[in-house]
């Protein structure tokens, strides 16, 4: 466990960070590290969360201390090896349907050409690829979906786009994200969904979980254009063993 | 009873203490962008934490109540009236039902705060009341938008004001983070040393810095694995511009992080007009834990300083209309 870093996150917060790359190992050790910290329930913390590879937790200054607590967190990490420990149970599969051409696909030329293939091919291996939700972030319930082959490792853009539409999908660094809301993003806007990751009509209001996972599935303009009114976009579910 | 937003600025919108516990879902905290100032208006009307109230960027507009209630005014300094006559900030007063509050321009700084006695009682929505843009929670007020609010259970209480305490200056302290390290000792170094200009891009979400010389690089920022992010955060861009990051910003982010502003001192970014200069000096961790206060603390605290509001004779335009010299005593 020798990559695990404690660091300092505001004067409340602790990060326990498994990896500083992305990793499938880190991601899964940050469920199972959370899942672990939920059940010790340590004195003075009052929220735990996890990103992609870390473990946040928020705690009182006046109850606890971050010293008392990074003892507490080093002896919790060193009773397992938590890079090994498996996917959480109960995790379902969702296949939502996106359009990935025309006006919602403003950067899809680009981002073929930086990925080495043609559009049709990018998209093919983009709906071919199941991508696990890594952690929901940036807004309510929206995941960051992962991983896309290697060559998909490409960079953010240098310039932020000042919004990307409610719905956007977006991908970068060999992740996807369907977006929650309008807003800005230096990621590369390929398709368009009518799903939706926070929903206060529908029960639960926000579906996904981490370790869910995701295909998307290409539909026409037109389809998706009927689909903005169906439930969760009409994207359909099925348990994952 | 109500509260009746009969005309309203551009950025008005409900705010309260934020909606915590969210983070692992990808919510952010939010609530009031100065949140002492917003404790402040709590203190003032002796409402608990999490009483909504209205927040106001860089103008009001004109209200009304339809039952009397005292209103608290905090936060930025705005130009108000009660049926054209003027009303002290920091200080809260009792408003008679259909009375009109005329709250103008801010005098300085930007968010100003008005909370009703009781507090604006709008639908809760995922824990809190407030609008939260990128969360796509809630939307700004608009003109003939009606706010329900609680009963204010002493509507009647004279005038009480929160003194002015010493404003705070000095370089804005900051602690270091998660990718601190991935910033050269030298650009630390040059980051502490430099002059930096608010600029007029900010919002509730982050302020944009301006500076003159070269960008602050963490070198091959632009794959870096997105991780969570306090408030407070100060954000490279993509050309190495800084954000220092707001109550409305994004629970996760892939922007590397100088370090983060103390909770103590980052009001004076959100309050602060394009043009203001600023300077950061990193503290130690430990310096930053023990400068941390629970908002309980730091209500109780405001709460004591509460003290009956005494006119001010020289703001006394009609100075002649009072009896300053009373009928002599009967004894």
């Amino acid at each position: 466990m020798e990559d695990v870093r404690i660091l300092p996150l505001g004067p409340d917060g602790v990060l326990v960070r498994f990896a500083d790359a992305l990793s499938d190992a880190a991601n899964r050790a940050a469920l199972a590290f959370r899942a672990d910290l939920e059940t010790a329930a340590l004195t003075g913390v009052v929220e735990t969360a996890t990103s992609l590879t870390s473990v946040f937790l928020r705690f009182r200054p006046d109850l606890t201390t971050r010293a008392t607590l990074v003892e507490a967190l080093t002896e919790r990490l060193g009773t397992r090896d938590w890079l090994a420990a498996d996917l959480p149970g109960g995790r379902t599969l969702w296949h939502i349907p996106a359009v990935f051409d025309g006006p919602h696909a403003p950067d899809l030329a680009e981002v073929a050409r930086q990925i080495g293939r043609d559009p049709d091919r990018a998209i093919a291996e983009l709906t071919a690829t199941p991508v696990r939700v890594l952690a929901l972030g940036f807004a309510p319930g929206q995941p960051y979906l992962g991983f896309l082959d290697e060559h998909w490792n490409i960079p953010r853009r240098t310039e932020v786009t000042p919004e990307v539409p409610q719905g956007a999908v977006v991908v970068a660094v060999r992740q996807v994200i369907p977006f929650a809301n309008p807003a800005p993003t230096g990621w590369w806007q390929i398709g368009r969904t009518a799903f939706r990751c926070y929903d206060p009509a529908l029960e639960p209001a926000l579906p996904l979980s981490p370790g869910d996972e995701i295909r998307f599935q290409s539909v026409p303009l037109a389809t998706w254009e009927r689909l903005l009114t169906a439930p969760r976009g009409g994207a359909e579910t099925e348990a994952l063993a | 009873m109500t509260l009746i937003v009969e005309t309203v600025g551009p950025a008005v919108s409900v705010q309260d203490g934020g909606r915590a516990g969210g983070l692992g879902q990808g919510l952010s905290r939010s609530g009031a962008a100065d949140r002492q100032g917003y404790m402040a208006a709590c203190a003032l009307a002796g409402a608990p934490l999490g009483a909504a109230a209205l927040e106001m960027a860089g103008f009001g507009g004109r209200f009304r109540v339809t039952d009397p209630c005292r209103i608290a005014l905090a936060g930025a300094p705005m130009r108000a009236t009660l049926d054209g006559a003027p009303l002290e900030w920091n200080a809260v007063h009792p408003v008679p039902a259909g009375a009109v509050l005329d709250i103008g321009a801010a005098e300085e700084g930007v968010y100003g705060y008005l909370l009703p006695g009781g507090g604006v009682t709008t639908e809760v929505e995922l824990g809190g009341r407030g609008f939260h843009k990128i969360a796509g929670l809630g939307a700004a007020l608009t003109a003939g938008d009606v706010l329900p609010v609680a009963p204010d259970a002493e509507p009647d209480e004279p005038p009480m004001r929160l003194p002015p305490g010493l404003a705070a200056t000095g370089p804005l302290r900051v602690m270091p983070g998660p990718q601190t390290d991935l910033f050269t000792k030298a650009d630390r170094a040059r980051f502490a040393d430099t002059v930096f200009t608010r600029s007029p891009r900010a919002n509730r979400q982050g302020v944009r810095l301006d500076q003159s010389g070269a960008p602050f690089s963490a070198g091959a920022q632009l794959s870096r694995v997105s991780d969570f992010i306090a408030e407070g955060d100060i954000q490279m861009t993509g050309d190495g511009t800084p954000y220092v990051l707001l109550a409305d910003c994004q629970t996760m982010g892939g922007y590397p992080r100088i370090g983060t502003v103390l909770p103590v001192d980052l009001p004076r970014i959100a309050q602060a007009l394009p043009g203001a200069e600023f300077r950061f000096r990193f503290v130690s961790v430990e310096e930053a834990e023990a400068l941390w206060r629970s908002d309980e603390a730091q209500l109780a605290d405001l709460t004591r300083r509460r003290e009956p509001l005494v006119r001010d004779p020289r703001s006394m335009g009609d100075l002649l209309s009072y009896e300053l010299i009373g009928k002599p005593l009967d004894d």
